[in-house]
């Protein structure tokens, strides 16, 4: 077990590859947000309020079509639902910490936070997980969390004072994706979890052009079933 | 007005779908099977991200050499399986897709 110390700058350390794929979503979503009518202080306020970026891309696109408010919210829910699959996730490993810990981190749990942390958690190289050993890692999930929020804050300031400066050909948002690559692999190292590996991946292609990320959520469903499908048949 | 209630209540919602199973743990009976299907959480929804990026790199499915983002991603997924350094991983992903990109 790592001192808090430790844990937090594991997480900081481990969370900034994602970050440079986070930078340019930051910028486009301030540059997004003034094109779509919206003036400087709500576009930062809803970085910090909302802090989801497909939700907070979704409500500047339905803000600047005019939609009313109640299925701009609705939309917003409907695009982070998969955040519950995350709570349930991280759930068992932060059951013993106070509750202000518990409220939080439900605050920074984003994609890329819970990405490295439940990989942190679970460290799928050994097989010893449990939330008996959880010990400081609730440290490094906060660590990872401030450092994705921080970024997230000054990428949007950055994209609404000087507008999307990185150029599209540089690629950047592509070290998300890397990144992703990098943590799954480690998961896969028997047959229901790359059932559900490739259950999950053949279903979001297919449903892609569904609405709010539904397709997302209904990927990540079916490869759930496949695993437990295929754990179950042994 | 009528804009910043709209933020304050996605805001709202959003914390309340990341809280809730953390704060319903072990309150709430949390039936086994769903207990054992959490583990295939992170495996099917990474993949779910990662799929859509490499497959349909502008928004339709491109199987053909000529997707440098497919390619950059399969080398990456080996490099990803032989070293287990995420730091070389995105090197040799972002270095093969500029290279790719630039031919």
């Amino acid at each position: 077990m790592f001192a808090p110390r430790t844990e937090f700058l594991y997480g900081v350390r481990d969370e900034l590859p994602i970050l440079v794929g986070v930078i340019p979503f930051g910028l486009i979503y301030g540059v997004l947000a003034l094109s779509s009518g919206i003036a400087p202080t709500p576009a930062q306020a809803m970085s910090s309020i909302v802090f989801a970026g497909s939700a907070q891309f979704t409500t500047t696109q339905l803000v600047g079509h005019g939609t009313p408010a109640l299925v701009i919210v609705l939309t917003a829910a409907i695009v982070n639902l998969r955040h519950a699959l995350y709570s349930a996730s991280v759930a068992p490993y932060l059951q013993e910490l106070k509750p202000a810990w518990k409220w939080l981190l439900a605050y920074l749990l984003t994609d890329e936070a819970y990405a490295v942390s439940i990989s942190h958690y679970r460290n799928p190289d050994n097989s010893l997980p449990g939330p008996e050993v959880a010990g400081n890692k609730h440290w490094y999930f906060l660590g990872a969390g401030l450092a994705l929020w921080s970024t997230w804050q000054l990428s949007t300031a950055a994209g609404l004072f000087i507008g999307a400066q990185v150029p599209a050909s540089w690629s950047l948002d592509f070290t998300l994706a890397l990144t992703f690559i990098a943590l799954v692999v480690p998961y896969l190292r028997d047959r229901p979890s790359l059932a559900a590996a490739l259950a999950a991946g053949v279903t979001a292609v297919l449903t892609y052009g569904l609405p709010f990320k539904l397709g997302l959520v209904l990927a990540a469903l079916v490869g759930i079933l496949a695993g437990v499908w295929l754990e179950g048949s042994k | 007005m009528t804009l910043w209630l709209t933020i304050i209540a996605a805001g709202l919602i959003t914390f309340a779908i990341r809280l809730s199973f953390i704060l319903l743990w072990g309150r709430v009976d949390i039936p086994l099977w769903l207990q054992r299907s959490l583990r295939f959480v992170p495996p099917a929804v990474l993949t779910a991200i990662i799929f859509p990026e490499l497959f349909l790199p502008s928004g339709s499915l491109n199987l053909s050499l000529g997707n440098a983002r497919l390619i950059a991603g399969i080398l990456a997924g080996l490099v990803a399986w032989r070293t287990r350094n995420i730091i070389l991983t995105i090197l040799v992903g972002m270095g093969v897709l500029l290279l790719l990109q630039s031919i």
